[in-house]
């Protein structure tokens, strides 16, 4: 593609630069019209457009100097236009990028595997734990915790179990050496439950309140499929004037549909509880046939999933003691309180519960 | 416990259900039928039952068929059995109650000339073949299956004693200390002296309530034999069946509170069943009753019940009409309740004459309380049962209204700050034992000394609530290694225990633990091993969360005692932020890692966030970015072992120069080219204004002054 020299002028009227100019132009874009790759671009820059040997660097030099001094404008426009093609032409070019072969030299496998960034997975109990919280969050219930070493009185007495009363062989407790000596209410135990929560709670706050509270409890039970000496639970209390028990079963339809779909179903049926009367545990419909029955919900169509009831009279005697406004004949209340690792286990299909303390990687990995 | 609905349907034969729809309208009233089982044609079907413990009065066929006929409003007879006319006159057998704290009422009938045998269908009503046939209820003899019959219809416990045994008369006492009683089950006990027994004037009989003799069990040699139906105090009946280790289906009952006026009742049924293979009564019923027993049972007050109460409790229901008065006194009375509507004021006897409804409005009860209902005692209690008869899927589901704001906890947000830090750097969340032996809390509580044992531990692994999360740390990664997985990274938030048996305190802690290879790899570049550099990275982008004024790392020389037991006292670091140490972390000590056979280094390590929670998490700022290009200059110093990068660090950070916008190390590497003791180090400074370009002459002299500032502290640069 190697141009002629630029050559003299011999005239410089409108029509002889006219001539020469549009002899320049076909001779570019005949040049352009063969770039083959980045090297004949670079060439072909250089050829027309370089400071020093460039053909329009040549153009001016000659042409320009040599032209009368009344061609020079429309010689310098002539120019301009000229200079204004050779850079679309490269615009053009550059544009079209490399090649189609220079690109496959570059292929690269892309059905390797990506690489990944391990992100760490929230433990499966912490976050069912934080979707019952929002959820009850959205319902204006504020956060509360409590100490997991509990005294008899907050785990026990003042949640009506007296000393003495069977409802505590319920509990296998585990507790604190050396109680023996101490009175019954200040001995040092691993709360069974997030209950006492109600009491530490009450006793800090007048009504109205409504809270929940996630924890971790314990219990002196073998470690089977199911259970674990080590558990969580969410605990609710709500107390106002005017609180009802249809108030209860509205607030809980309302959580487990949003905790398990609109689709889900509740019912509730009697219990029994010290701290609440009246009591009802409360069933979902199954969220894995829809009530229809099958192996998960022993084909009853129901699973049971939490325990809850108003707030016993005598609950809120204990609370009166640091906060008289609980006068169980002004204000009431109701409570439930839910196990996390049956939820959990449910929500992701998991069988064990010891695989929840386990720390395997290859069990967690699941919940990235 | 076992329902036979054959049985039940007996006390209701007007039931107006088949067995699977009275199983789930009793489950649907806390009479929960866990199973059903068909027994065949004519049979009828067994019913698995889980009731509560509050209603031990539920646990029997005629207390399940209470409950059924309160559900259906269907009249239940009285549990009626009739006694031989035929009774030669005796003496009023002697009984005397002692301990009369614990024993509320005591009958005693003899009956004489009886036959021991096997259970036959007596009579109609008392089918006890059939019924344990069905049960599967072993039968014994007729004596011992009439208590057993009587027991399975309505959850009276009873005793029957071979009279010829018994010494002078009964005597219901607290036991001897040292007294020696041969139990039924061959158990020879040394009695304490809490122990309620039933005596003669001789020696102990039975444990009461509990469990009965040995010596004066009915053998088939038996021909007289005393009856016995008691009321015993729950407390006592419980403390004695503990002290024992006994737990039986009399203690269960009696623990839970035995129905005071059942010992007639259940003493007829026995009497009877026993008597339809012969023999006769001798003399009347001897019934010694505690009047304070008494009053605090069968005899107790009635309470005030308003409907206002039930409606305030209890809220809207889905059916209009809600519950009325007559729902109320329906339920009660079905249940056994006395009700007597109190007065009325003038007031609402004025509005009874206006208004239909207003009966309604302003009723109220004094309800008298049923002796089998010990549960009942409040006007809660009666609420309940008005919502639990009714059915509780009967009212509406409602929300209350909401006003108050919402208030999170203080360090809700710094936990999941920590959180989400330690998730982003790869490491998965875990949940280790609250527990720990106390050779590990030994070895790696902060403060020594301050573990908490536990009294009645799960096992001796786990005896002390853990004072660190580092034992729970390393027994994780240890099991993911010996599960021959090899590339752990583990982090647990959770609480560390401090303190003694009289004080324990809690605090919130942060454990995490590391070991193989780095996991971004990828199918074109080598992985390579997590080193410490990387742990501790993941503790800066931690504090970096938190607005400290000063962070640092800084480490001890081994002597001082001042690291950690559980770290190699050359590879670990105290964590340090405005002046006080909020962790440790670093390589395990290999000591640690061979007595867990781990082969791998582990890197651990633990942040105190009671510490952390207290500084306020840094909130960002943003700066102009400034638009003047920055310069780069690169500095290769030679130092000596001796010189940390600290010294490096600190030495630039004296400089106080507003353009070195930055400094970091790029590389360090030793050679043999070096000096013996010596390495090089690789340092890239930025220099940045925020007005204007840096000129070469400027730079030039920021350059000078680097130079002069590492060359005081023993680095050189390398030509």
């Amino acid at each position: 593609m190697t141009n002629e020299a630029i050559p003299n002028l011999a005239a410089f009227d409108e029509s002889a630069l006219d001539q020469a100019f549009a002899a320049l132009e076909r001779q570019a874009r005949a040049a352009a019209a063969t770039l083959d790759g980045e090297a004949a671009v670079e060439a072909f820059r250089l050829e027309w457009l370089g400071r020093k040997q460039g053909r329009l660097n040549d153009v001016s030099g000659r042409w320009l100097k040599a032209a009368p001094p009344e061609a020079k404008k429309l010689l310098g426009q002539r120019f301009n236009a000229l200079k204004a093609v050779v850079e679309a032409l490269l615009d053009e070019a550059t544009g079209a990028g490399p090649t189609d072969a220079a690109l496959a030299a570059e292929a690269i496998d892309i059905t390797l595997p990506g690489t990944r960034r391990l992100t760490g997975a929230e433990h499966p109990i912490t976050r069912t734990l934080n979707e019952i919280v929002s959820v009850f969050a959205a319902l204006g219930y504020s956060v509360g915790v409590g100490p997991e070493v509990e005294t008899d009185y907050y785990n026990f007495e003042s949640m009506n179990f007296p000393p003495g009363h069977p409802a505590r062989d319920t509990q296998d407790t585990l507790v604190v050496a050396n109680q023996e000596r101490r009175s019954q209410r200040d001995r040092l135990l691993l709360r069974t439950h997030t209950s006492p929560v109600q009491m530490r709670t009450m006793e800090q706050q007048p009504p109205p309140v409504r809270i929940v509270i996630p924890g971790k409890v314990h219990r002196n039970d073998a470690q089977d499929a199911t259970h674990s000496p080590i558990f969580h639970q969410v605990e609710g209390l709500c107390v106002d004037t005017n609180i009802t028990f249809s108030d209860l079963k509205g607030t809980l339809d309302h959580a487990m549909k949003a905790l398990f779909g609109s689709a889900v179903k509740t019912r509730f049926f009697p219990s029994f509880f010290p701290f609440t009367e009246p009591s009802a545990d409360v069933q979902i419909s199954c969220i894995f046939c829809g009530g229809k029955g099958c192996r998960k919900c022993k084909n009853s169509g129901w699973i049971e999933l939490l325990g809850c009831g108003m707030v016993d009279p005598a609950v809120f005697a204990f609370a009166a003691e640091k906060q008289p406004t609980y006068d169980s004949k002004k204000i009431s209340g109701f409570a439930f309180g839910m196990g996390v690792e049956r939820i959990a286990m449910m929500k992701y299909g998991i069988s064990e519960i010891g695989s929840l303390y386990a720390g395997d990687m290859r069990f967690l990995n699941q919940f990235v | 416990m076992n329902i036979l609905t054959k049985w039940l349907r007996s006390y209701l034969p007007a039931l107006p259900v088949d067995d699977a729809q009275l199983a789930e309208a009793l489950t649907l009233r806390g009479i929960a039928v866990e199973g059903i089982y068909d027994l065949g044609e004519g049979n009828g079907s067994l019913y698995e039952m889980d009731i509560t413990t509050n209603r031990v009065d539920a646990m029997n066929h005629y207390g399940v068929a209470r409950e059924a006929a309160a559900i259906y409003g269907l009249e239940l007879p009285e549990l009626v059995f009739e006694l031989p006319e035929f009774r030669p006159p005796g003496q009023d057998f002697p009984v005397r109650i002692e301990a009369e704290d614990a024993c509320g009422r005591f009958t005693a009938r003899v009956l004489r000339g009886v036959a021991i045998a096997d259970s036959r269908d007596w009579f109609p009503g008392a089918e006890v073949s059939t019924y344990f046939g069905l049960l599967q209820q072993k039968c014994i003899s007729n004596a011992v299956d009439a208590t057993n019959f009587a027991w399975l219809a309505m959850g009276q416990p009873t005793h029957a004693f071979d009279l010829d045994k018994i010494e002078g008369g009964i005597l219901v006492r607290r036991a001897i200390k040292g007294e020696k009683l041969k139990t039924l089950d061959g158990v020879e006990r040394t009695l304490d002296p809490e122990d309620l027994v039933v005596a003669d004037h001789v020696k102990a009989l039975a444990l009461a309530g509990v469990m009965g003799g040995w010596d004066t069990m009915i053998t088939p040699a038996t021909t007289n034999v005393l009856v016995e139906a008691a009321w015993f105090d729950p407390v006592a009946v419980r403390r004695t069946a503990r002290r024992h280790g006994l737990h039986t289906d009399a203690s269960h009952r009696f623990e839970r509170g035995a129905d005071f006026n059942a010992a007639p009742v259940a003493s007829a049924i026995v009497c009877s069943v026993l008597l339809a293979n012969g023999g006769h009564i001798e003399g009347d019923l001897v019934d010694v009753r505690i009047p304070a027993a008494e009053a605090r049972t069968a005899a107790r007050q009635p309470i005030a019940l308003a409907l206002s109460e039930v409606h305030r409790i209890l809220g809207a229901t889905v059916k209009k009409e809600g519950i009325t008065a007559a729902t109320v006194e329906g339920v009660l009375t079905a249940l056994g309740c006395g009700l007597a509507e109190l007065a009325k004021t003038a007031e609402f006897a004025e509005l009874a004459k206006t208004a239909g409804s207003a009966r309604d409005e302003g009723a109220a009860w004094l309800v008298t309380l049923p002796s089998w209902r010990l549960d009942l005692e409040r006007e809660i209690d009666l609420i309940e049962e008005v919502a639990r008869v009714y059915g509780y899927n009967g009212f509406a589901n409602t929300l209350p209204a909401f006003g108050e704001g919402v208030r999170a906890l203080p360090w809700a947000e710094a936990e999941t700050a920590v959180r989400r830090t330690l998730l982003s750097a790869g490491f998965h969340e875990a949940i280790a034992s609250t527990f720990c032996s106390a050779a590990e809390a030994a070895l790696t509580a902060p403060q020594p000394g301050m573990v908490v044992p536990l009294g009645n531990p799960l096992s001796e692994e786990a005896g002390v609530l853990r004072p660190s999360l580092v034992p729970g740390m390393l027994a994780m990664v240890a099991g993911n290694l010996n599960r021959d997985v090899s590339d752990v990274r583990l982090f647990e938030l959770g609480t560390v225990f401090s303190g003694t048996t009289e004080k324990v305190e809690e605090r919130p802690s942060l454990s995490f633990g590391a070991v193989g290879s780095l996991p971004e790899q990828g199918a074109l570049h080598p992985t390579r091993a997590i080193e410490f550099q990387d742990v501790k990275g993941v503790v800066e982008q931690v504090l970096a969360r938190f607005q400290a004024r000063a962070v640092y790392f800084d480490r001890f020389p081994a002597e001082a005692g001042i690291t950690p037991a559980w770290l190699h006292p050359y590879r670990a670091a105290r964590v340090a932020v405005d002046g006080a140490t909020v962790g440790w972390f670093g390589q395990l000590h290999p000591r640690e890692a061979a007595a867990r056979k781990l082969k791998d280094p582990v890197l651990v390590g633990e942040l105190y966030l009671d510490r952390l929670y207290k500084l306020p998490l840094r909130r960002p700022a943003a700066r102009d970015i400034s638009r003047f290009q920055p310069v780069r200059r690169d500095f290769s110093l030679i130092l000596g072992e001796n010189i940390a990068w600290e010294t490096i660090d600190r030495a630039l950070a004296a400089l106080q120069i507003p353009e070195l916008v930055e400094w970091r190390v790029r590389e360090v590497f030793r050679d043999a080219k070096l000096g013996k003791g010596e390495y090089s180090l690789l340092m890239g400074a930025t220099f940045q204004a925020p007005d204007r370009t840096l000129r070469e002459e400027e730079l030039q002299g920021f350059q000078a002054q680097v130079v002069e500032a590492v060359g005081k502290v023993g680095a050189r640069l390398r030509s």
